[in-house]
């Protein structure tokens, strides 16, 4: 397990839990890095965007990569334009492109995420495009430069959980950059249950924000997305693998 | 019992209050509001007529408990269970909504409560809206801010902490045209991360201009959605022309701004109607404009200067709590303002149900920040206020204040793209 690193665009990272944006406090960024364990915490450009921003970049641990995200952007001009602003600001080369084009789902406009992914991979962003788990897409996507992939699970601050999981199961067949799965997580086990699955990471934001004790749920979360990975590791036993297999070999009777 | 709106000034000679009189009892004596004045832009619109057909068909006494219970069942709130939410069949059930409307605020919002400012920075204007402290008849201090007060206005906010504005008219074109408000725009931009505009309406091409000098958001608030009461209630001006209001988010969204803003001014009719017809309107607009982000205040009648008598007659907090609430359970990602209108105590309590943006600072008046933020008297002349604010706390206060309900006070979370 000590050499189980998730891997981004060339960087290494051993924990495999994101914080996400959505609620944002300084209490939550502290409990994502203690009891989390998080490396990764996004940081929505726009809420960045404020007289306060040296506060919130101060207080980003060190040895934390910082993820811009371009939250607010409608098309891929648009994102591309924050991603840039986001590497102004010193927020690094790490971008994950968000365009919504909805505001009622915020779901993403995935044409548009492949367009700004070749703009950003061009300029030498490491870019984690968040999309509806469409394989098409993710080619596409693979093709424009991404680091990643990072699939819905269900609608951002739903805690629906894995509503698309079929899907995203295929993209994690299908797809060699590591699937991360985003929006939608709304407790640990649906956490364990995605790396389960073979997901690379899982980002999540207000299942924590909103959760009674935040540093025990932060915990909560580590340790559930360690033990989903563990058991992905480890090769699940044949009762939770897809389709059925026989007790007995079904070929078992052939002589030669 | 109704409100007596009508007062009549000392000031005015005797001609201006004989017309006043004559629009005031005379109908015939009045435009027709349902007709487009001259420059008026007319946009193919089919949103109007749907809002219009629910509205008009929506009789509130009609819903029962059970309907209620039906409705705060229901994972996804149809417009049939936000009118069962509207009507005087929920008001027993006020605390289980407020419970719900909290549940969803907090998926959509989790627990941040913005913070903005209005700037007033012209009280002229060329209506008489018999309600309205700013009504042509009315007898204030009238002020327009040159470009250098606007600075200096600006710079007092500014230093406060405050990063969003919201800049206001008294609707007149000719006291503050489009190129006046856009050169505003312009310094606002300076300031503050976002700048919003509550102004008189104006063309989509006027709303281009004025995006394109770093307006983002429009706010207008169509006052009541009966049309026949409207007329009653506006009865000279530009703005009594009632559907070219109506249009006037469309046609703010099609000159590319990001975000409109709506709101009945309740008190004024029947308030369940207004409430039901202006979440339709964001309804229906939000339909037809996916991308574009939303927003509904909520603004009762308070008194004016010469006429402390204005009140919200049945729309008492309980019912504000209602309507807002409703908003909530059927339009859940759509931002609600509650402004200084309303007191401290409600807004500390509403932003923990529905609400997700609050006025700080408040001054509706006219180049009075520096006088109102330091205390110290200044020799510049101010202008009159639009209406009485009940919460005048400062931006630190109320900073502190949502801070202390564990909630997270927000000044900014926009970018101008």
């Amino acid at each position: 397990m000590n050499n189980d690193k998730l891997i981004i665009g060339g960087h290494e990272f051993n924990s495999r839990f994101i914080l996400g944006s959505g609620k944002y406090s300084m209490k939550l960024i502290e409990a994502a890095v203690k009891d989390a364990g998080a490396e990764i915490i996004t940081l929505a450009v726009r809420r960045a965007n404020t007289k306060e921003q040296e506060s919130i970049l101060d207080y980003i641990p060190e040895g934390i990569t910082l993820l811009p995200n371009t939250s607010g952007a409608r098309n891929a001009e648009e994102a591309v334009r924050i991603a840039r602003l986001a590497r102004e600001l010193g927020c690094g080369n790490f971008v994950k492109i968000e365009i919504m084009r909805d505001s009622k789902y915020l779901l993403p406009d995935n044409q548009e995420t492949i367009k700004a992914t070749d703009i950003l991979a061009n300029e030498g962003f490491v870019v984690m495009p968040y999309m509806y788990p469409d394989l098409n897409i993710a080619r596409d996507l693979v093709n424009a430069g991404a680091a990643s992939v990072m699939p819905l699970a269900s609608p951002i601050g739903s805690n629906k959980g894995l509503a698309t999981k079929e899907f995203i199961q295929i993209l994690i067949d299908e797809i060699d950059l590591p699937i991360i799965v985003d929006a939608g997580i709304g407790r640990p086990s649906q956490a364990c249950e995605a790396m389960e699955i073979g997901a690379a990471a899982i980002m999540a934001n207000t299942a924590l924000a909103t959760a009674g004790d935040l540093p025990m749920m932060a915990s909560a979360f580590k340790n559930a997305i360690e033990a989903g990975r563990k058991a992905y590791l480890a090769g699940l036993g044949r009762v939770l693998t897809r389709g059925a297999s026989a007790s007995d070999p079904l070929t078992g009777f052939l002589r030669d | 019992m109704e409100n007596q709106f009508f007062v009549d000034s000392e000031y005015l000679s005797s001609e201006a209050l004989e017309k006043k009189h004559r629009l005031e009892s005379d109908p015939s004596f009045r435009k027709n509001h349902m007709e487009y004045m001259s420059g008026m832009e007319i946009i193919e619109s089919d949103v109007c007529k749907n809002v219009m057909a629910q509205m008009n068909s929506y009789d509130y006494s009609e819903y029962t408990a059970d309907d209620v219970k039906a409705a705060l069942e229901h994972n996804t709130c149809t417009i049939d269970d936000f009118k069962a939410l509207l009507s005087p069949a929920a008001e027993p059930f006020l605390e289980q909504m407020a419970e719900r409307a909290r549940l969803e605020t907090s998926k959509h919002f989790g627990n941040t409560v913005y913070l903005f400012t209005p700037l007033y920075i012209a009280n002229y204007c060329e209506n008489y809206c018999v309600y309205c402290g700013f009504n042509c008849y009315n007898h204030i201090k009238r002020m327009k801010l040159s470009m250098e007060q606007i600075e200096k206005e600006m710079k007092v906010i500014a230093d406060s902490g405050m990063e969003e504005i919201l800049i206001l008219t008294g609707e007149s074109r000719g006291q503050s045209n489009v190129e006046y408000i856009g050169e505003a725009c312009k310094l606002a931009r300076k300031y503050f991360r976002m700048v919003g505009l509550e102004i008189y309406p104006v063309n989509t091409d006027e709303y281009r201009y004025l995006h394109e000098c770093g307006a983002d958001y429009v706010t207008v608030f169509q006052e009541t959605y009966d049309a026949d009461k409207y007329e009653k209630l506006h009865l000279l001006g530009h703005k009594r022309v009632w559907p070219y209001r109506f249009d006037a988010q469309e046609r703010a969204l099609r000159g590319g701004m990001r975000g409109v803003a709506f709101s009945a001014l309740l008190g004024l009719s029947e308030f369940r109607k207004d409430a039901l017809a202006s979440a339709l309107h964001v309804y229906y607009l939000q339909r037809k404009y996916p991308h574009a982000e939303m927003s509904l205040s909520c603004p009762r009648l308070r008194p004016i200067i010469n006429n402390d008598k204005i009140n919200p007659l049945d729309v008492h907090e309980k019912q504000l709590c209602q309507v807002l609430c409703a908003y909530r359970i059927f339009l859940p990602y759509v931002g609600i303002t509650v402004s200084s209108r309303e007191s401290a105590e409600f807004r500390n309590g509403i932003v923990k149900i529905a609400a997700t943006k609050v006025s700080a600072g408040v001054s509706t008046g006219i180049g009075d920040h520096e006088s109102k933020y330091s205390g110290k008297e200044t020799d510049g002349v101010q202008g009159d206020e639009q209406f009485e604010i009940d919460d005048n706390r400062s931006l630190d206060k109320m900073y502190q204040d949502i801070a202390d309900e564990g909630l997270q006070p927000v000044l900014n979370d926009y970018l101008y793209v």
